[in-house]
C-alpha cells in the first residue's frame, strides 16, 4: 500500500491533505464502534501533510513514508500529546519528549494521527485492561483485536491508519496481528531504540510495525532502526533498506517447525491451517525440517518471572511525585496522605488496573529476599538455555515457523477469571523475546467460528538481526497467495 | 499458596494500598500464577550460567562531562509535576 500511495503523491493523483482527510473522515465514522484510538490529532495530521504538499508544489523529492498517515501506540510519546501507556495513573501526562521511533518516523514525512488503545502499561492479550475504552476487532466487533496493541492492529485492519506502530515484550505486536488479520513485526531487540517507549520490561521490549503487507513493515522498519545514543542496547545500522530485500525467492531457504509446537494440546482446526501454510512454503521451493526446541515448554513460567521483575522496578517511578496522577490531589478520594508512604500507597493503589498491580507484586516477590535465587536467576538460567535452543537451532535452519497464537480471536470477556488463561496466549510467541530474536506475524489462513472467518496468524522467527530473511520469507508466502 | 501475611509484605514493598478484600483477592490470584512457575522447580540448573537474551554487545558508556541543558524542556517537564513550587518537585517530608 505505501508504495502505491507514494506514486500517487508524486504523479499528483492524490495529495498528502487529502490522504489525511480521508483516514480522519474513516477515524470519524468507524472508531465510535472499533475504539482503536485515544487520541486523534486531527490539528496536527493537516499540519503534517500540509507539509508535505508544499515540498511536492516546490518539486521537492519525497520518501516513501512521506504524507502516510499512521498512529502510534499510547506508550510512545509524542511531544505535546497526551501518553496515557493506557492506564489511569498517566491520564493527564503529556509527553516532553518524541520517542526516536516516533521522531524518526515524522522526520520521514509520515502523518500520524494519532494515539492507540492499549492494555494497561502494555500487560495484556486483549486491550481488554484499558483504563479507557474497549477496542474491537474489526473483523469480528465482538470479539477482542488481541494485546497489548490492540488499538494498532485495529488502527490498521479497519482501515483506520496505514500504518501503527505498536510494542512487543512477549508478543504484544504479533498476537493481535495474528487476530486482526494484518501483518506485525517485532524486530530484533536492539534494532529499534526504546527511548520514549514508556518501559514494561527493558530486556524484553521492541517498537514495531502493523500493516496490510510485509513490505510495508519492511519500509516502516527501515525508517526507523538504528543506533541511538539515548538508548545504549541499540546496533549500529548499515543504512540498508529492509524493502530491499523482497526478492520473491524462498527456494532452498531451511525452515524449521519446532516439533514441541505442536503438541496434541492443539487445536485441530489451528493445526490443519498451520500445516497448509507449511506445505505453501514447501511449493515455494523452501526445505521444511523438524526442529527442536527442548526448553519451549519453561518458556511461559520463565516470561512470568523475569518480565515481572522488570515492570516491578520500571513501574516504581509512578509514585504521584514527578508526574501524573497523585494522591495529593484527591483529597476526597482518600483518608488521608498525610505521609509520604501514604501518598506512594494510595497513588497506586487507586492509579493502577488489576493486572498491573498483580505483575508488580509478582515481581516484587520473585526479586524479594530468599526468593530471588528460586524464582529470578533461576528464570535467568533457563532464559540461556531457551536462547541456546534458538542457536543450535539455527545452525539447522534459517528460519522457524510456527502458529503465532493457539486460537483466533476470543470474545470479550472469555478470559477473565484467570490470569493464567490469558497468559497461554503468549505460548508461542514469548520465546523470541526470551532470545532476542526477530519475529513476524502475517495472516495465513481463517477458521470459521459462529459464522465469521476469524483470521490466524503465521509466525516466523529468524536469526538475530536477520530481518532480511524473515521478511523475505513471509513476503514470499503474502505475493504467492495473489495468483 | 502465599499467606495473608506475604501479600501484604509484597504489597508493602512494592508501595501499593490494598484492602483487606483486594488482599484477599490478590492472594488467591497469586498463588494461582505461582503454581504455574512450578515446572520450573524440576531443572537443575546448578552449573548453568544466567543470560539475559541480548545480543553481545558491548557497554556502551558516555564520556563523563557535565552537560548543562539550562531551562531547555524545564517547562514542559514541570508542567506534569502534580506539586511543585519554584521549578522544584514538593515532595512530602521523607524522615
Amino acid at each position: 500500500m505505501i508504495r502505491e500511495l507514494h506514486e500517487k503523491l508524486k504523479n499528483g493523483e492524490t495529495t498528502a491533505s487529502g490522504l489525511a482527510e480521508s483516514y480522519l473522515a474513516r477515524i470519524a465514522e468507524r472508531d465510535g464502534e472499533i475504539g482503536a484510538y485515544l487520541t486523534v490529532l486531527v490539528d496536527e495530521a493537516r499540519r503534517a501533510a500540509a507539509l508535505v504538499d508544499e515540498k511536492i508544489a516546490r518539486g521537492g523529492t519525497i520518501g516513501l513514508l512521506e504524507g502516510i498517515p499512521g498512529a502510534i501506540k499510547d506508550n510512545m510519546c509524542l511531544t505535546g500529546t497526551r501518553t496515557t501507556a493506557g492506564s489511569k495513573i498517566l491520564d493527564n501526562y503529556i509527553a516532553p519528549y518524541d520517542a526516536t521511533a516516533v521522531r524518526r518516523l515524522r522526520e520521514a514525512g509520515a502523518v500520524v494521527l494519532g494515539k492507540t488503545n492499549m492494555d494497561e502499561f502494555a500487560m495484556g492479550s486483549s486491550t481488554e485492561s484499558s483504563a479507557y475504552r474497549l477496542t474491537r476487532n474489526p473483523v469480528d466487533t465482538e470479539r477482542v483485536p488481541g494485546g497489548s496493541s490492540g488499538g494498532s492492529a485495529a488502527a490498521v485492519a479497519g482501515n483506520m491508519a496505514v500504518f501503527a506502530l505498536g510494542s512487543d515484550t512477549g508478543g504484544s505486536i504479533r498476537q493481535p496481528a495474528s487476530f486482526c488479520g494484518v501483518v506485525g513485526l517485532k524486530p530484533t531487540y536492539g534494532r529499534v531504540s526504546r527511548y520514549g517507549l514508556i518501559a514494561m520490561a527493558s530486556s524484553l521490549d521492541q517498537i514495531g510495525p502493523f500493516t496490510t503487507s510485509v513490505e510495508d513493515a519492511a519500509i516502516v522498519l527501515s525508517e526507523m532502526y538504528g543506533y541511538d545514543s539515548m538508548d545504549v542496547t541499540t546496533a549500529e545500522s548499515d543504512g540498508k533498506r529492509f524493502e530491499d530485500f523482497l526478492s520473491g525467492d524462498v527456494r532452498g531457504l531451511r525452515i524449521g517447525i519446532p516439533k514441541e509446537y505442536l503438541s496434541g494440546d492443539l487445536d485441530e482446526r489451528v493445526r490443519k491451517v498451520f500445516l497448509e501454510a507449511v506445505e505453501r512454503f514447501r511449493s515455494l521451493g523452501a526445505e521444511i525440517k523438524e526442529v527442536s526446541l527442548p526448553h519451549a515448554k519453561y518458556a511461559l513460567p520463565v516470561y512470568y518471572i523475569i518480565m515481572p521483575s522488570e515492570v516491578s522496578s520500571n513501574l516504581a517511578r509512578l509514585d504521584g511525585i514527578r508526574y501524573g496522577m497523585s494522591a495529593n490531589d484527591r483529597s476526597e478520594r482518600f483518608a488521608g496522605s498525610d505521609t509520604l508512604l501514604e501518598t506512594y500507597l494510595d497513588t497506586r493503589g487507586y492509579g493502577f488496573g488489576d493486572e498491573v498491580k498483580r505483575r508488580i507484586m509478582l515481581g516484587t516477590y520473585a526479586l524479594s529476599a530468599g526468593y530471588y535465587d528460586a524464582y529470578y536467576k533461576k528464570a535467568q538460567k533457563v532464559r540461556e538455555l531457551i536462547r541456546r535452543d534458538f542457536a543450535d537451532a539455527f545452525r539447522e535452519v534459517d528460519l522457524v515457523f510456527s502458529p503465532t497464537a493457539p486460537e483466533a480471536a476470543f470474545r470479550f470477556g472469555a478470559k477473565q477469571d484467570d490470569p493464567v488463561s490469558m497468559y497461554l496466549s503468549d505460548i508461542y510467541t514469548v520465546t523470541a523475546n526470551l532470545a532476542g530474536i526477530p519475529a513476524i506475524s502475517f495472516p495465513v489462513g481463517a477458521i470459521e467460528e459462529d459464522g465469521n472467518d476469524l483470521p490466524l496468524g503465521g509466525q516466523l522467527m529468524g536469526k538475530w538481526f536477520d530481518e532480511e530473511t524473515l521478511l523475505r520469507a513471509a513476503d514470499a508466502f503474502e505475493k504467492s497467495g495473489n495468483t | 499458596m502465599l499467606t495473608t501475611e506475604e501479600v501484604k509484605h509484597i504489597a508493602l514493598l512494592a508501595r501499593i494500598g490494598l484492602s483487606d478484600a483486594e488482599t484477599e483477592k490478590y492472594r488467591k490470584e497469586l498463588s494461582g500464577v505461582l503454581d504455574f512457575f512450578r515446572e520450573l522447580e524440576e531443572l537443575d540448573l546448578s552449573s548453568e550460567r544466567q543470560g539475559d537474551g541480548v545480543p553481545v554487545k558491548e557497554n556502551d558508556t558516555r564520556e563523563d562531562r557535565v552537560a548543562e541543558f539550562g531551562p531547555v524542556g524545564r517547562g514542559d517537564i514541570m508542567k506534569n509535576v502534580p506539586s511543585g513550587k519554584d521549578g522544584f518537585i514538593k515532595v512530602k517530608s521523607v524522615f
